[in-house]
């Protein structure tokens, strides 16, 4: 059974200029110690998409209006905010973007570190810092009992975001959340923090969803791939399979925005043209039709839904055809 | 830390000498002589003559201003001129235990009120507790100390008579007397700088519940009143303490009006009667020990920073 099962989630903000539909009908699973991966450009719903899960959209302005996330076969969605806060940071427990922000100025990394520990494992003050200690090395972090006195304005990005990988795991939770967690850091360092997650879910068999705009960190870390657009999934697959034979347009565009090892060097890297569209308009066609060099007219008339495209691979085009064989040519 | 604390008493000495520099010269500029006033009943010049020499005012303006000055260097304020020439000092330490009860009462209540309306509605924001915070907070900012203040006599003294109208009683004659006395002056003094402070928190607090920091204390599963009380509250607290200092200076300035709406013999009173009576000496004194304490409380200010935000440190 899938550790976590996000069906038909749909979630939506009130705002001044209208109601923004910023996840629209996705589903996905994570299977227990695998690694997935959802990709789009900002403002395609990543972020309230995984907050969705933890029950940490601020309702209002949000409200979820469809589905259902079943997370060890109980839907979150049901449970009250007590039975939640058990749930986060013990069971699921989440990576954010910005590691400068994300530490609070005034507390010491110690008590950061310790304190999920001390409410969800029920570790006294020794004992907890003793696994503080040990999960400072864990993510190399040298001489951490000194460490672990000093404040966040002490540590650089890369190393406070290093504490963050160590909190989420302090008290061995099933799933992570990691929303863009190198995004902020420099590319040298993106690379470490990556590996880093990499091995260390993969040794405590941590399950894992890993939310980027960047489709390369994609094919090297994850197993499966969920590319978002406009608040919809438009393609779903293993990595190797999205990353060989990608089948909609936007994923071909976000791959050709990115450098690939297996093109030449110095190739010109293409932006997909224009922009995301307004979330709070979105009309009945496919969104994605106006930056669509593939695009008919009847792709205005209705959303593609989800089509086989081979294995466990599945795309939402109107033209999936038609860029097959115009590849394959 | 020591270098720096060097640093800013060398300051503060600094200061002290441009403010009693200051008063020395503005008070001569006033018009007026104390010792004319004095004898105006007898009209005998001559007597006047006799008393400014014993207080060596009839010496140039800058042999009076380094004599005073080494004066005050020795500790020495002078002796006060009207009335029966006691020493300065001995009027400022009666007085200045009575202002200092009441700016620091008035401050500590304040903040008592302040603080957790603040946080509640921020807490409870756009419901009825807030708008009614907000509401009671723009009243109190727009109703004059000394207004505010009569109001209590009328309603707490004259009609409940649950509290004394007028008079201050020192706390070592036990502390409801004390505070009996003092209620209504701290309240009405406090009113309006509660109501800033209120409004502050209420801001810095809903943008502390934003920050990424409770998001990422919230994603950990904390329980919210740890969240609010140890994540939440001390950083929504650091714009407070940036006013304190000057909080107070106004709360002292607040006293000395309000003090003569309870009849309190404070700093205000001396301040009062030693102008109108031209009693150079008192007030050199009394604005030198107001000043002392305005100095002394932004000192202390910037070092409870350094012990509530790691990020300060002071070289
Ligand atoms: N708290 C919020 N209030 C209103 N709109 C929001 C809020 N959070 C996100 N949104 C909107 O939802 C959409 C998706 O945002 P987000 O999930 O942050 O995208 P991503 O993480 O993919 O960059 C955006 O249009 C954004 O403006
Ligand atoms: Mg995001």
């Amino acid at each position: 059974m899938a550790l976590l099962e996000v069906k038909g989630l749909g979630l939506e903000f009130s705002s001044p200029g209208g109601t923004v539909q910023a996840v629209n009908k996705i589903s996905y699973d994570v299977e227990p110690g695998e690694i997935v991966a959802v990709v789009g450009e900002s403002g395609s719903g990543k972020t309230a998409a995984a907050l969705s899960i933890l029950g940490l959209v601020p309702q209002p302005p949000g409200k979820i209006v469809a589905g259902e996330i079943s997370f060890d076969g109980q839907n979150l969605l049901d449970l009250s905010e007590d039975e939640m806060r058990r749930i986060r940071g013990r069971r699921i427990a989440m990576v954010f973007q910005e590691p400068m922000t994300s530490l609070n100025p005034l507390l010491t990394i110690g008590r950061q570190l310790t304190e999920a520990m001390r409410l969800h494992l029920g570790l006294g003050k020794a004992a907890a810092n003793d696994r503080a200690v040990e999960l400072m090395n864990m993510v190399g972090i040298s001489d951490p009992q000194r460490r672990l006195g000093q404040y966040p304005h002490h540590f650089s990005g890369g190393m406070r975001q290093r504490v963050m990988i160590a909190m989420v795991l302090s008290c061995e939770p099933e799933l992570i959340i990691a929303d863009e967690p190198t995004t902020a850091l420099d590319v040298t360092i993106q690379a470490q923090i990556l590996s880093l997650m990499q091995d260390l879910t993969e040794k405590l068999g941590v399950a894992m969803v890993i939310i980027t705009h960047n489709l390369g960190v994609v094919a090297r870390y994850a197993d499966r791939v969920n590319v978002m657009y406009a608040g919809r999934i438009v393609e779903h697959g293993t990595a190797v399979e999205l990353y060989r034979n990608p089948a909609h347009p936007y994923t071909i565009g976000l791959l050709n925005s990115v450098p690939r090892l297996d093109r030449p060097r110095g190739s010109p890297l293409e932006p997909i043209p224009g922009n995301p569209p307004d979330l709070t308009a979105l009309g009945r066609g496919c969104a994605f039709m106006p930056r669509c060099r593939f695009a008919t007219p009847a792709c205005g008339e209705a959303t593609p839904d989800l089509q086989d495209v081979g294995g466990s691979h599945v795309a939402a085009c109107w033209e999936l055809e038609k860029i097959r064989s115009g590849k394959a040519a | 830390m020591s270098a720096y604390l060097i640093r800013r008493l060398l300051g503060a000495v600094v200061v002290m000498w441009a403010v009693a520099t200051l008063v020395f010269f503005m008070l001569r500029m006033v018009p007026g002589d104390p010792f004319l006033a004095m004898v105006f009943d007898t009209g005998d010049p001559a007597a006047a003559d006799d008393m400014r020499r014993a207080f060596g005012l009839d010496k140039p303006m800058y042999v009076q201003y380094l004599k005073y000055l080494q004066q005050v260097l020795q500790g020495n304020f002078g002796n006060s001129i009207y009335g029966s020439g006691i020493p300065v000092s001995q009027i400022i330490a009666e007085a200045f235990p009575r202002t200092m009860s009441l700016t620091l009462l008035g401050f500590f209540m304040a903040l008592i009120i302040a603080i957790p309306a603040g946080l509640i509605s921020a807490l409870k924001k756009h419901t009825a507790i807030d708008h009614g915070v907000t509401v009671v907070a723009f009243l109190g900012l727009s109703m004059p100390d000394f207004w505010l203040a009569i109001l209590l006599i009328i309603v707490f003294a004259a009609q409940l008579h649950w509290l004394p109208a007028i008079g201050y009683v020192a706390l070592d004659q036990g502390f409801w007397p004390w505070f009996s006395h003092l209620i209504m002056p701290a309240i009405a003094i406090g009113t309006p700088f509660a109501a800033i402070i209120a409004r502050m928190i209420r801001s810095s607090m809903l943008e502390v519940l934003k920050a990424d920091y409770v998001q990422v204390a919230r994603s950990k599963g904390l329980k919210h009143s740890y969240l609010i009380f140890m994540h939440a509250m001390p950083n929504a607290l650091i714009p407070v303490i940036t006013v304190m200092g000057i909080a107070l200076a106004l709360l002292m300035a607040g006293a000395v009006v309000v003090e003569n709406v309870f009849a309190i013999k404070g700093l205000g009173r001396v301040l009062i009667q030693g102008i109108l009576n031209r009693d150079y000496p008192v007030v050199q004194g009394a604005i030198l020990v107001v000043s002392v304490i305005f100095v002394l409380a932004n000192i202390l200010v910037d070092m409870m920073y350094t012990v509530i935000d790691p990020r300060i440190r002071y070289q």
